[in-house]
Formats: C-alpha cells, sequence, structure tokens
C-alpha cells in the first residue's frame, strides 16, 4: 500500500536500537550492566553533526516523537509530530533530531518488561529506579554513539524539561541551547502527592502481584487506568475541561440513571483515556517514572540553590510556560528563570496564553509555536555560521 | 525612535550589564548590543514583543512591571532603562526605586506634559491634550500618569535621586536649542540618567 503522507511530515520512520555493554553506574548505587535504548532520528546530520538537536519525552512519551510506523494508524503520528518536520518548528531541513526512549521505560529501552540476564525472567519491580541524571548520562552515551560532541538543543516539556535543565548541568560543554518547556524546578508536595496517589492505585490492584504480575499472565489494569485518570485530570485544565466537556451527558444519556453508570462526558472521556493507556503501558514503567519525577531536584546538589546548579552551565535558555498550567504553573517557570538570572546565564522566557492545561505544551498554538520557530531559527544561523 | 536610542547609548558604557523594562521588540537592546555589545535583559509583557525579542536574538523575560523587580538582586545590572514607559505605570514611585536598587544607575525618557502645546490645547481648548508624543484621546490612553519635567525634577529631589545628565528633545528626537533653554514648556521629550548615592 503506497503511503502518502503530509508534506510537512518526516514520513515512514523506523526505530533503531543501540546496544550499549558496558556498565552504566546509576544514582541509586546500583548498575545496569547491560542495556538497550531504542531511537528514532529525522533530518540530515551535518558533517560535524553540530546540528543535532535531542527531544527529551515526558512521563508517557516515548522516542517515536514525530511522522509514522509502518502499518499503523495513518492519522496516529509520533507524539510531537505537531512540532517537528520539514517546515515545522522544529524544522528537519536544518536540523537532525534525536529521540530516545529513556531507561526504565516500556517501548523498547531496558526497563522493567525487558529480561534481566542473570535471572532470565523480566526484571518488573526489580528494575533499578532511575534519575534523570542517569537518563541524561545514558543519552549522552547514545550522543557518543551517533557521534553527536554537543548538541544544538536540547528539548523537553513537563518532565522532559527537567532533562533539558539537567543536561545543562551534567555536561555544560555539550549543549548550546536548552529549551525548558512546561516544567518545574522540583516537584511540589502537590505533586508528589498525586503521584502517590497515582502508584497507591496500581500498588492496590490484586493483579499487581508486587510488580510480578508478568508471571501471572495478568496486567494490574484497575490501577493503571485509575492512575491514568487521575493523571489526566492533572493534564487539564478547570476552564478547558469546561469548554470540551462542561456537564454534558453522553449521547443517549438524556437524563441521571441514579446509578454509577458512565453519563457525563468527562467521565466517558476519563474512561477511554484510561481504558487505551492499559493497552499501551506499562505499570512497573509508570511506577518507577513517578519517582523519577519525586527524586529530581538539581538544587539539592547545590545546597538547595539553583541558581548555584547552573553557575557551571554554558547553555543559553529558553523557557516556556502556559497559564492555565497548574501542575507545573507558571510560578514554577519563574522560579528556574529567577535562578538562570542569578547565576548570569543567558535566558528567554515566554508565558502562553492557553486554556489547555499542562498538555498546552503538546498543542499547536499559534503564538506558542512561533516563539519555538522563532528561538530556532537563531540556533540554526548559529550553527550554519560555526559550520561554515 | 532611532536618535533617541543613540542618545541613550551616549550614556552607556561599553561591555557593562542592562536590563531593559518594558523592552518592547527589543530595538534599544539590540542597539546597545550591536553599538556597545552591552549584555542583559529586556522585560516584556506584550507576547507578540516576546516573540519579535526572540526573532531578533534578544533575551527577554515575560514579566508584569507592577509586580516589581523582586527577581533581580540589588545592584546587578550596571544600568535599568525605561523608556517611555514612566508614564504608563501605577506605581512609578515604587518602580523608580526599584530600578535604581537593581541598576547602579537608572535611565529613564518620558513625554514632557508641560509642553506647551499641551499647555495651549487645556488653556485655550478645554481638551485634554493630544500631541505627536501624546498622541492619545483620554478615553484611550496606555498613560496613567502624565507629568512635567518639574514634576520629574520635584520628585527626584523629594526622593534624594541623583539627575547625572539630562537631554530634554523636540518631538522627532532633536536637541534643538529651544528645548534646550526652556526644557519645560519647548521640551516635548526629556532623557534622563539618574543616580542614588
Amino acid at each position: 500500500m503506497p503511503h502518502t503522507f503530509p508534506p510537512d511530515s518526516v514520513g515512514l520512520v523506523t526505530p533503531q536500537t543501540a546496544h550499549f555493554a558496558e556498565p552504566l553506574a546509576l544514582d541509586c548505587g546500583r548498575s545496569l550492566a547491560a542495556y538497550e535504548m531504542v531511537y528514532e532520528t529525522y533530518g540530515t546530520p551535518n558533517a560535524d553533526r553540530s546540528n543535532a538537536v535531542l527531544i527529551c519525552h515526558a512521563l508517557s512519551g516515548d522516542h517515536h516523537v514525530a511522522g509514522y510506523h509502518e502499518g499503523t494508524d495513518p492519522g496516529k503520528p509520533g507524539w510531537w509530530d505537531n512540532c517537528i518536520g520539514p517546515g515545522k518548528p522544529i524544522d528537519t531541513r536544518e536540523f537532525f533530531v534525536v529521540c530516545c526512549n529513556n531507561l526504565g521505560g516500556c517501548k523498547g529501552s531496558t526497563g522493567p518488561t525487558a529480561i534481566n540476564s542473570d535471572t532470565r525472567k523480566p526484571y518488573g519491580p526489580d528494575f533499578p529506579i532511575v534519575t534523570v541524571k542517569d537518563w541524561v548520562r545514558s543519552q549522552a552515551r547514545l550522543a557518543d554513539r551517533l557521534g553527536i560532541q554537543q548538541w544544538a538543543a536540547v528539548i523537553g516539556g513537563s518532565l522532559g524539561g527537567m532533562q533539558a535543565m539537567q543536561w545543562t548541568i551534567t555536561f555544560p560543554e555539550r549543549v548550546r541551547h536548552s529549551l525548558v518547556i512546561a516544567a518545574a524546578p522540583r516537584l511540589s508536595a502537590q505533586n508528589i502527592a498525586f503521584n502517590e496517589v497515582a502508584r497507591q492505585a496500581i500498588l492496590s490492584d490484586p493483579d499487581f502481584h508486587h510488580g510480578h504480575y508478568y508471571e501471572f499472565g495478568v496486567v494490574p489494569r484497575r490501577g493503571l487506568m485509575i492512575a491514568r485518570m487521575l493523571g489526566h485530570i492533572t493534564y487539564l485544565s478547570d476552564e478547558g475541561m469546561r469548554a470540551k466537556f462542561g456537564r454534558e451527558m453522553r449521547e443517549g444519556t438524556p437524563n441521571f440513571h441514579f446509578n454509577f453508570d458512565t453519563e457525563f462526558q468527562v467521565e466517558s472521556y476519563l474512561r477511554h483515556q484510561g481504558h487505551a493507556f492499559v493497552d499501551r503501558f506499562d505499570a512497573n514503567t509508570y511506577l518507577l517514572i513517578t519517582k523519577t519525577l519525586d527524586y529530581f531536584d538539581p538544587a539539592a546538589d547545590f545546597d538547595q540553590d539553583l541558581s548555584a546548579a547552573f553557575h557551571r552551565t554554558r547553555a543559553r535558555f529558553l523557557v516556556i510556560s502556559f497559564t492555565s498550567d497548574w501542575r507545573f504553573a507558571p510560578a514554577r517557570s519563574q522560579e528556574i528563570v529567577r535562578a538562570l538570572v542569578r547565576s548570569g546565564r543567558e535566558v528567554s522566557y515566554a508565558e502562553i496564553p492557553s486554556e489547555y492545561g499542562h498538555d498546552a505544551f503538546l498543542m499547536p498554538i499559534p503564538l506558542y509555536h512561533e516563539t519555538l520557530r522563532c528561538y530556532l531559527a537563531r540556533v540554526a544561523q548559529e550553527v550554519n555560521a560555526h559550520a561554515a | 525612535m532611532r536618535p533617541e536610542l543613540e542618545l541613550i547609548s551616549e550614556w552607556i558604557r561599553p561591555r557593562t550589564r542592562v536590563l531593559d523594562l518594558g523592552c518592547g521588540d527589543g530595538a534599544l537592546l539590540a542597539y546597545l548590543r550591536a553599538h556597545r555589545q552591552v549584555g542583559g535583559y529586556g522585560l516584556e509583557i506584550d507576547t507578540d514583543n516576546i516573540v519579535k525579542c526572540i526573532r531578533a536574538g534578544i533575551d527577554v523575560i515575560h514579566a508584569d512591571l507592577e509586580a516589581g523587580l523582586a527577581d533581580f538582586g540589588d545592584s546587578s545590572f550596571d544600568y535599568v532603562i525605561m523608556t517611555q514607559t514612566l508614564q504608563a505605570v501605577r506605581h512609578t514611585e515604587a518602580l523608580l526605586d526599584e530600578m535604581l536598587r537593581v541598576g547602579r544607575q537608572g535611565i529613564v525618557t518620558f513625554p514632557n506634559f508641560g509642553f506647551w502645546r499641551c499647555r495651549a490645547q487645556i488653556a485655550l481648548q478645554g481638551f485634554m491634550p493630544v500631541v505627536k508624543t501624546l498622541p492619545y484621546q483620554w478615553y484611550d490612553t496606555p498613560n496613567v500618569h502624565l507629568f512635567t519635567i518639574r514634576d520629574f525634577e520635584e520628585l527626584c529631589r523629594r526622593k534624594r535621586i541623583d539627575i547625572l545628565q539630562r537631554t530634554v528633545l523636540d518631538h522627532a528626537h532633536r536637541p534643538r536649542l529651544g528645548p534646550r533653554l526652556w526644557p519645560n514648556l519647548l521640551g516635548e521629550i526629556a532623557l534622563y540618567r539618574l543616580g542614588r548615592a
């Protein structure tokens, strides 16, 4: 079947796998003896690979950030396809774009669902809890493998923005620009509380079996579904939900049933999101990544002084937040900006009006995309000037 | 606008750090970066202007000046600049204090309400003035504080702000003889470089 893709799409893409045999020491004290990382690339690297851009994914994302996989629904491109492609804000005519599935993930990189060579069984709950710093170190090894000395930009939203930040701290010389979108310098008590409820939903599911559910041929569907439903509420805004669902009843439900059926549209939506998620995501990975989020705190290594954490950094920063995001509200981005200013870093900050809540970072909001486009056009100029 | 940029630029030592309050499309910072090799940031509230700054490669931070400059440390900039903005902020006095806390020096420019045409329009016609430097009708103006050169200098005296340098211009930003001799009557735009011991 011939594929026709939109002209601004990167088209058909094939994930690749990198094998690493050198052990990776982790923050938790353990190490991974060997591991694999699945990644995709789009665009063409220039001679010295100085046009490489790293996209970091958030909690439920993966390496498939743009384009289409063979045999998949043509309506379902990668998770940030609206932003990456020829002529799009992250322009693949200029940049060589790389995105990998993070360690601990469930989309091909080594994680809880992978077989532990010591036991010949899936790692399950025994997979070490990795941190954002571990991720960045593993991504740096992938960069080495791809011959990328320095990223023109590291870009991420939410948890991805935390990686973009950590890159500048861990590898100051290897990042020219860091784009930190809808992120926070660390989680608040409220953020951790939501994560804990999500974890308890999974942990208390009878099908969880202390994380060894693979051996029982089941998955903790109910727990993971509730975790996702809860998460989804925090990704939307009150005003956005009001505009999208209001108190609309489902079709064919003109009156209250006076029972616990799905009656309101918003219930139907959340259940659908929950169901769909269970089929594509692993509960152990979900647990792990919520801990990765909870542990992220770059200031902790610098006596709780975030600006001290940025002292060593060399990158230029673009920080973006969204007005209706209450998960990582604009005030959290302002904390990042304040710390950058205090340490004299080059930084721009834009607060984008939006009613999409935290999810806004994935939406093609014109002002947001224009901001990215303008910033990255400068980055491309810089790359070309250096290469020339 | 260009002559005003040049005049401000003359007051700025090369390779210093500048904070531009209400930086608009970043024209002043771009000019200062090109001619004085300054570093620093612009603060701006309008999102379209922020995009223009980013397009020009200016470091711009989305901020509301009315909320003060708490994100910035004492004397963390050589100059804090506010062009054609002082008349449009509510907390004029607090912002002046903030400018001179964060910057070693402050540079402000504003339209002079004491200009003779303004006086004449009120005195003879009985209308709120509409002149080249104050082009708005009373009901759609962004300006919330209108003041004269004498008003401003009186405020500086009362607040013990030192006026280090002053230039008074006509509406085309030319330093003519008239504005020099009778600034508060013939001057349309005032530029000040301020400090505080």
